[in-house]
């Protein structure tokens, strides 16, 4: 009971802390589980890729996923909740109050203020995740040309972690 | 086409929002930014529910909001149409398919990685693809929003204390968003 209150805890401050794609929530989620040691980042790099191979949003998927590994069925359900709970009260109970947030001047140099922060935590992000991943001589390879291959138009994600599998059984065959 | 500008609120029956979002939420893969034109192909041109422009004016909003874009979007464009009760109907649906496949991945799928010899070499690969595409959108990002000076400096003190430092994200949003209040509105004062 009482992992199933941290996990929507923990949740609902990443729901309220991510701003603006997937991405900027991996920080979160490194700080927030990992550092508890609910998740080895390598796990953890395994789920974001389930989550952007399957349908819904990156965010929510994590959730769902890192919830159940937590605390099975249950767990899954409150995290999802709890990465949601921010929206549905802001959007569904307070727009009016973001519109104004929004109008007001202070609202928004409060929003413009946080546009580094959102490149800060990918970047964040790209460091942590590597320095598990990138561990020899094949993944820097493997790497290297699918960053090249991301600026490519009309590569979806779902393509680059494809061809990472594909290049994974290619030069991994006697791990 | 029907004419439902004069009153769209009584008409569009909450189950056909929750169908719709269903639908939306188990066939679209690749995160909230594939979702947008999807919800308003599905929305606008699909069922006229709403006018291109009032799709684009409600989400003129999301920006800046925390949280799942794909849902904000959903709920937003849901509440516009149907109230309260429409968006908790396109929440519902566009999270059911991911807990549901999700649920179904980590149960089953996912444990059989660590066994598996050949899908572990494909989580090798698949690895370094997440770290790749994560710095392709760092430096997407980056190339949007760094444009002046002050973000740059700002961005360079946010990375010293994110990765140096290992200060807690929030901490770093925080004061991200405290110092732009601050410098914007002192900008602002000297026009």
């Amino acid at each position: 009971m009482e992992v199933l209150l941290q996990l929507y805890w923990v949740f609902l401050k990443i729901g309220l802390f991510s701003f603006g794609g997937g991405y900027t929530m991996l920080p979160l989620i490194e700080a927030e589980i990992i550092r508890r040691g609910w998740l080895t980042t390598s796990e953890f790099v395994d789920i974001i890729a389930v989550a952007e191979m399957t349908p819904g949003t990156i965010s929510v998927n994590s959730a769902t996923f890192i919830g159940y590994n937590i605390g099975g069925i249950p767990g899954s359900l409150v995290a999802t909740l709890g990465v949601i709970t921010p929206s549905l009260i802001l959007i569904l109970f307070g727009s009016i109050i973001l519109l104004r947030l929004k109008e007001n001047p202070h609202g928004d140099s409060l929003l413009k203020g946080f546009r580094p922060a959102f490149i800060a935590l990918v970047v964040i992000a790209a460091f942590f995740i590597g320095k598990d991943s990138l561990v020899d001589v094949p993944s820097a390879l493997i790497f290297g040309a699918l960053f090249i291959l991301c600026f490519q138009q009309k590569i979806s994600p779902f393509h680059i972690i494809a061809a990472g599998a594909v290049l994974g059984l290619i030069l991994y065959p006697f791990h | 086409m029907k004419n439902n500008t004069e009153n769209p609120q009584n008409k569009v029956p909450l189950l056909k929002i929750l169908l719709v979002f269903l639908k939306i939420g188990t066939f679209t893969i690749g995160g909230g930014y594939v979702m947008l034109p999807i919800i308003k192909r599905e929305l606008v041109e699909c069922n006229h529910w709403l006018e291109k422009e009032d799709f684009y004016n409600t989400m003129a909003l999301i920006q800046g909001l925390p949280g799942p874009v794909a849902l904000n979007c959903a709920l937003l464009v849901a509440k516009r149409v149907r109230g309260v009760s429409g968006g908790i109907m396109a929440a519902i649906g566009i999270i059911t398919p991911s807990i549901l496949i999700i649920v179904a991945i980590a149960a089953y799928l996912f444990p059989l990685v660590k066994e598996h010899y050949f899908l572990q070499a494909a989580f090798y690969g698949i690895r370094p693809a997440v770290t790749a595409l994560v710095a392709a959108a760092a430096f997407n990002l980056g190339k949007d929003i760094i444009r002046t000076k002050f973000t740059f400096i700002i961005l360079a003190i946010l990375l010293i204390a994110g990765l140096w430092l290992t200060i807690h994200p929030i901490i770093l949003i925080v004061a991200s968003g405290l110092t732009g209040w601050v410098y914007y509105q002192l900008m602002g004062g000297k026009k």
